[in-house]
């Protein structure tokens, strides 16, 4: 599903380079929940980011199902985004003006869904995660841990190829981040591929395969 | 696989287009009450500004120009030609207007140059000129003139003369120093006159001492620098004993054409004895020049005070794209493309721009046009209005539209073109 090979990523700050990603090869299957864990600074994030066209690696390739991801143009990209992943951010990244289920139509808008089609599609994702009593709250009436599941509604409200989590369970107590890793798993073994950037062994276990970023290459562990 | 690249542009800009509407429609309606009262109170006296500053100053020119309509041109205004001191077979002219269904009424006047003077009781010798000056003398039918100008409601002091006065006069307010003081030997006016005033009259080689009755204040230069006597005896006083006036100032019944009468008036051959003219043609020139320089000056205010709300939109909307960076990157994180972001501004701006021009209009066409036009601004030289047409106004909305556009777009762009992940991160 997803093939990285010989990814770079160099952050200057001033005369000061510093190269996060030194040439990192990954392979992720179809069905595949795969962890990435690694120090704090280690470039986890950054390595997600890469993966899920958030950004460019300096030099390197991915292919995603065939798609030579690392070539498509910006506005190419922000489409790919649109039709074939999804997104789960460590701080939730909901958009503060819009109900829970209005931030879980947006990718369907977007791709041209009818509002009441999303809406009905929207519905179901918020059912999916539990929280259809709150599809009309405002984020600012939701818990964190709520937010967290609107977020992963969100992400995969538009049933995408590969959902990429970001410390999905970071700001969450143990209780909620229990609820959210088993939402997480529940998916997986329907089908869905996932990537979780975590740095807590405990639920980095719960994955089929943990990667381990040290130096700037990956380790299986 | 690649179908999402091989979308066509129509239905792209659809998605973008509703996907906008809807982010824009959320945000108003979920954003700060106060901020949102705020930006519509802020286009709101942005649209006032451009509407009403150059409106007060093109009414100020206009109220001058109306004035001198309603209370002297009316709306034809027949003269003497050049070469002839008085209109040629003025009892025609009038019998023609008289009859004339379209003619609401008209006021024959005789005019004449002359001198009034003051003071000169108390002149130390015979030879000394007391307070002089110079004055266009009108012998006028008071009730007539009255029907059609108002004039008796322009009195500021004493009484109108009537028909049967003799000797008694009203004089304009610019010959007198109370009223009109110049610091200049080219304007004298006459001092210490009030009503029950002796004062001299020189006109038609004739002097004759009269007595101030009422005095007038137009507004009109016209009006204001005359001296007013009752057609007879100013008749008498002239040696115009054939009647033949010097102006006929006619008002039209409303929805009356005036270059239609004008027309008919010419085609009777009424232009071989006189100078037939609308209101229009009449107007003095330099009224005409100031009207079109106040125009320039209002467009120009008009152009400040429309950079000055495009600068408005685009700092409020920098603001706004600026502190919600995070959430446009998320959105574009999510796959929403930047287009619809951009119409999700765009669509702010114009919100913002409508509700602050619909609040405009109706203060404006609602309150403030038709209260000026009921309490005209006291100006010193003109009752001021505020010009305010549809034609015009709309003209300044559309204007003020796509200033708003542009600047609802340009800061969103900026914002929005910055890297999508520097964006989520709030790098």
């Amino acid at each position: 599903m997803i093939k990285a090979t010989n990814l770079v990523k160099t952050f200057k700050t001033g005369d000061t380079k510093l190269t996060v990603l030194k040439g990192l090869d990954i392979d992720v299957k179809k069905g595949e929940f795969v962890s990435i864990t690694g120090r704090s600074g280690s470039g986890k994030s950054t390595l997600l980011y890469q993966l899920g066209l958030l950004d460019h690696p300096d030099s390197g390739k991915i292919i995603i199902d065939g798609v030579e991801v690392s070539k498509l143009s910006e506005r190419d990209r922000t489409g790919f985004r649109l039709m074939e992943l999804g997104y789960v951010f460590q701080d939730y990244a909901i958009i503060p003006e819009l109900t829970a289920l209005e931030n879980i139509m947006m990718p369907l808008l977007m791709k041209g869904f009818d509002m009441k089609k999303a809406e009905k599609q929207g519905r179901e994702a918020l059912s999916r995660v539990g929280l259809l009593d709150k599809q009309k709250n405002l984020p600012s009436q939701l818990s964190g841990g709520e937010q967290q599941r609107v977020s992963i509604a969100r992400a995969i409200v538009h049933s995408p190829k590969i959902i990429f989590a970001d410390e999905p369970t970071a700001n969450l107590d143990a209780e909620t981040a229990m609820v959210v890793m088993k939402t997480f798993l529940d998916l997986n073994r329907e089908g869905q591929t996932i990537v979780m950037v975590t740095h807590e062994k405990e639920y980095a276990d719960m994955t089929h395969r943990t990667l381990f970023l040290n130096e700037g290459i990956l380790e299986n562990k | 696989m690649f179908k999402f690249i091989k979308k066509r542009f129509f239905t792209d800009f659809k998605n973008s287009l509703r996907v906008g509407f809807f982010l824009a429609l959320r945000q108003v309606k979920n954003s700060s009450k106060w901020t949102n009262f705020l930006i519509i109170g802020v286009m709101t006296l942005t649209f006032l500004n451009l509407v009403v500053v150059s409106g007060v100053l093109v009414g100020l020119i206009d109220g001058a120009s109306n004035a001198v309509g309603k209370r002297f041109l009316k709306d034809i205004f027949i003269s003497n030609l050049t070469e002839k001191k008085f209109i040629l077979n003025t009892t025609e002219i009038t019998e023609i207007l008289r009859a004339n269904p379209n003619v609401e009424g008209f006021s024959a006047r005789y005019t004449e140059g002359g001198k009034i003077e003051a003071n000169y009781k108390t002149k130390l010798r015979q030879d000394d000129i007391g307070d002089e000056v110079s004055a266009i003398f009108a012998g006028i039918n008071p009730e007539d003139e009255n029907k059609l100008t108002g004039i008796k409601s322009l009195l500021i002091e004493g009484e109108f003369i009537n028909e049967n006065d003799f000797d008694r006069v009203v004089l304009g307010s610019m010959l007198l120093d109370q009223y009109a003081k110049i610091e200049s030997s080219s304007f004298p006016t006459l001092s210490g006159v009030g009503i029950g005033s002796k004062i001299r009259v020189k006109v038609g080689g004739y002097t004759r001492e009269v007595t101030v009755k009422g005095i007038i204040k137009s507004k009109v230069d016209e009006l204001d620098r005359r001296i007013f006597f009752p057609e007879k005896q100013f008749r008498n006083l002239i040696g115009r004993f054939d009647l033949n006036a010097s102006e006929i100032a006619v008002g039209l019944k409303d929805g009356a054409s005036p270059i239609e009468m004008k027309n008919y008036l010419n085609n009777l051959g009424f232009n071989e004895f006189a100078k037939i003219q609308t209101k229009e043609d009449a107007e003095p020139k330099f009224l005409k020049d100031i009207k079109k320089t106040f125009e320039i000056l209002g467009n120009l205010i008009s152009g400040i005070g429309l950079a000055v709300a495009a600068i408005t939109i685009f700092i409020v909307i920098f603001i706004n794209a600026i502190t919600r960076r995070k959430y446009i990157g998320i959105l574009k994180g999510i796959g929403v493309n930047a287009r619809a972001i951009e119409i999700a501004y765009v669509f702010q701006s114009i919100f913002y721009a409508l509700v602050g021009t619909i609040f405009g209009s109706i203060l404006i066409f609602g309150f403030l046009k038709p209260y000026v036009d009921a309490h005209p601004i006291n100006f010193p030289f003109s009752d001021g209005i505020i010009v305010a047409t549809l034609s015009g106004t709309m003209m300044r909305v559309l204007v003020l539209f796509i200033a708003t556009l542009i600047a609802g777009f340009l800061p969103a762009r900026i914002v929005i073109n910055r890297n999508t992940l520097d964006s989520i991160l709030g790098r």
